[in-house]
């Protein structure tokens, strides 16, 4: 860390740094000074991987996609420091820097609307979009060499709808908490910190988890009325995680060791069309009933699926693992309503997010299987789309995407 | 034109100010124990000390009423310093401003009438000694100031004369140039708080039974009603307006703090007003307004950056980076002496001009701070 970053950092401020925290290490310092103890709701910020991907599903989520407006590496270097001192200081409950104590002349560095709000197990997770690697066939930030096959563009899936304002981005971030005000205080606080380096390209807020990461747990439902995720991998299943969620310097990308690949799409369900259905047609469509959830042919709801018994172009089926190789991706979607359209529907459906070791192999599979057969897509269409490499943990020390830039 | 509520705000050129919510336990600055009390009822207005020295003071209000109570800090001129408005019965806040030497008024207004009973408050002293470099800027800002308004209203008569004449083709290529100085400066102008409703009212900020007189009405009759019939009147009174302008602008009460505030709330004109194409709705002039809005607050950080690049040299290095930016991103936009109308530039575009009015604005937020520290 240079003098120049830490200066940077607070120079604009007027925060004042303990003596002890001043000399030469700076913002680091200072990330570690703001650590919580973990039994206060506090997700722990630091580690081998990034947190919001194994971490217990929260229950709301405000998802930004950011363009990145410079062409200064460094410049951008600089920002994803500061966003990992703000990260650490957000997740563990604080603001970032002074809300209400500052300067009287100047605006406030932390913009305040979570200050005596708990941590409320806030996560914020990064991932970098293909076109921060390159972009029109162009090299940018002389990364185009770092990016990984398995950060392959998304081919187009049949029924695809997608709104280019509500896809692609060069940088993601996933803030997850249990109050959707410590959410949407992080992703706008780290939008400001962004300006003049990341503009921001679209969001999304969600504010029902579909899937659970935590198997013992009620499974959600889903805008559909349904339970959704139910043989979704465990975030203590670490056989599992590492087989098909972390990647793995064996993969050929050094960098991403500990990281994974997340997928978004936001689905857009056709309520009205949906509300409309019969019971019958309704369970047939996921192959599961709507009261317990079990799959057809099985008592339980997480009973092992006989898919024999199930309908051949049910949701279920075609999605499950054992119909497609053994292939198991981490689901941690949310769903959305913003409002109505134009036509007085429900704009609402389900805003996925999976994360998983190598796309190619584990999402572009399973929806190509998907969108060309599930009976499911009479009441869905995919408008939204992304994918991004999400680096392995920032240690502490470190920061957001360092061994990439290394 | 900014919106009305915010004028009273912005006449506080004294100094820099903040308003601060009583309900805030965090350490609120300057609200310690050496704020002054004022206690307000429905008829009466105490505050607790009579006197204090030069620089930062807080005033401490308790509305102990039956009514919504306003408090205002009236300058010895009899200017808003500042003003705290929506003080409730039973509730209190808190304003804090930098104030010279001077008597004041401290007015509490039951009912948010603007009137009210108010006690002298007198100020002496210095305040804190400050950098005769500030001191430079603020004179040359002064000049920089005095002529604008000079270039304004020379291009207004201008305009003025062709709209008398029913010259609607060059009344049209004149409206956007006679804009550009007052553009440039105004957060100075509109810091005599009755001159900018006349000149720069946009029709959507009138209120019922308000005249709607200055340059928007005008820029109505040749872009939408296209006659200017009956306009005469109208440009007449513009000049006029500019005129009191130009005699009052000599005793705007200009600091280094004042200056940089208003670079910033240039920006932030820009930011709701021109990127989104409200401000000339009928002539799709904005992107001239941007550019004299961009140029007033280039101007003031240029006075003041030797200053700041002393105490922040990466603030200065920011801002000027920035500002070539958004200076270079706006020439994409020239067309003749002015600029492409604003209802060709697509969304893509806006979107590009806003993201960059983001990246200039944000860093300018902390240039008043770092002046005034």
């Amino acid at each position: 860390m240079t003098e120049v970053s830490r200066r940077r950092l607070f120079a604009y401020s007027g925060v004042s740094l303990a003596a002890g925290a001043a000399a030469g290490a700076g913002l680091v310092s200072v990330a570690q000074a703001v650590e919580q103890p973990a039994d206060d709701g506090a997700v722990p910020f630091f580690g081998a991987h990034q947190s919001g991907i194994a971490t217990p599903v929260q229950d709301r989520l405000h998802f930004a996609a950011f363009d990145v407006v410079t062409d200064d590496r460094d410049r951008l270097i600089r920002m994803l420091k500061e966003w990992t001192a703000a990260g650490a200081a957000l997740t563990g409950g604080r603001p970032y820097g002074s809300a209400a104590g500052g300067l009287p002349e100047s605006p406030p560095d932390d913009t305040g609307e979570a200050l005596g709000l708990p941590p409320a197990r806030l996560t914020l997770t990064v991932g970098f979009g293909p076109t921060l690697f390159e972009k029109d066939g162009k090299d940018r930030f002389g990364l185009k060499a770092r990016r990984p096959a398995a950060l392959a563009d998304l081919p187009h899936f049949p029924g695809d709808a997608l709104d280019p304002d509500r896809s692609g981005g060069d940088i993601c971030v996933q803030a997850c908490a249990d109050d959707p005000q410590v959410a949407v205080h992080a992703i706008r606080n780290l939008a400001r910190i962004g300006f003049g380096v990341v503009a921001v390209r679209w969001s999304q807020l969600g504010f029902g988890k579909t899937s659970s990461t935590t198997p013992d747990q009620q499974t959600p439902r889903n805008m559909f009325g349904f339970k959704d995720g139910t043989r979704n991998i465990s975030g203590d299943d670490d056989k599992a995680l590492d087989q098909h969620v972390w990647a793995s310097a064996k993969d050929g990308v050094p960098w991403m060791a500990g990281g994974s690949y997340v997928v978004v799409r936001r689905i857009r369900m056709h309520i009205e069309t949906w509300d409309r259905t019969s019971l019958k047609e309704q369970q047939d469509t996921f192959g599961r009933t709507k009261g317990e959830g079990n799959p057809y042919g099985a008592e339980h709801e997480h009973d092992p699926v006989p898919l024999a018994k199930l309908p051949a172009d049910s949701h279920v089926r075609l999605a499950h693992p054992d119909s497609n190789g053994g292939v198991r991706i981490l689901r941690r979607g949310y769903s959305f309503t913003d409002g109505s359209d134009g036509l007085g529907r429900l704009d609402a459906g389900l805003f996925f997010i999976a994360y998983q070791r190598d796309p190619r192999k584990q999402f572009v599979a399973l929806q190509n299987r998907l969108a060309g057969n599930d009976h499911m897509n009479q009441y869905v269409q995919h408008v939204g789309s992304g994918v991004f490499a999400c680096p392995p943990g920032p240690r502490k020390g470190g920061y957001w995407g360092e061994t990439l830039f290394a | 034109m900014r919106p009305a509520h915010l004028i009273a705000a912005a006449g506080a050129v004294v100094a820099s100010l903040s308003l601060l919510s009583a309900c805030g336990k965090d350490d609120a600055a300057g609200g310690g124990s050496g704020a002054i009390s004022v206690t307000a009822t429905d008829s009466s207005c105490e505050v607790g000390t009579k006197s204090g020295t030069a620089g930062a003071t807080t005033f401490k209000v308790t509305n102990k009423g039956s009514q919504v109570n306003e408090l205002e800090i009236l300058a010895p001129d009899g200017k808003i310093v500042s003003e705290r408005e929506n003080i409730g019965p039973g509730t209190g806040a808190e304003i804090t401003v930098t104030l010279a030497a001077g008597t004041y008024k401290v007015m509490c207004s039951a009912g948010m009438t603007g009137k009210g009973p108010s006690q002298s408050f007198t100020v002496t002293g210095e305040g804190k000694a400050t950098d005769p470099r500030l001191d430079a800027a603020v004179a040359s800002y002064r000049t920089y100031v005095g002529e604008q308004v000079d270039d304004t209203l020379a291009k207004a008569k201008k305009f003025a004369a062709s709209v008398s004449k029913g010259d609607i083709a060059g009344a049209k290529a004149e409206f956007a140039p006679s804009r550009v100085g007052w553009e440039r400066i105004e957060p100075v102008a509109e810091s005599f708080g009755d001159i900018d409703p006349k000149v720069d009212n946009r029709e959507a900020d009138l209120k019922q039974g308000d005249k709607w007189t200055g340059w928007h009405q005008i820029e109505k009759a040749l872009w939408k009603t296209k006659s200017l019939k009956g306009e005469g009147p109208y440009a007449d009174q513009l000049v006029k307006d500019l005129e009191t302008l130009k005699t009052r602008v000599g005793t705007a009460s200009i600091t280094a703090t004042s200056m940089a505030n208003g670079a910033k709330e240039l920006l932030d004109e820009v930011a709701t007003g021109k990127v989104t194409g409200e401000e000339d709705t009928f002539s799709h002039t904005d992107l001239s307004d941007f550019k004299g809005n961009v140029d007033g607050a280039q101007k003031a950080f240029e006075l003041l950056k030797p200053v700041v690049q002393e105490r922040d040299a990466d603030l200065a290095s920011d801002l000027t980076d920035e500002f070539a930016k958004v200076q270079k991103l706006l020439a994409k936009y020239e067309k003749g002496d002015g600029y492409v109308s604003y209802d060709t530039v697509g969304k893509d575009q806006r979107k590009e001009l806003s993201d960059e009015v983001n990246a200039l604005a944000e860093p300018l937020s902390k240039l008043a701070g770092v002046v005034a520290k």
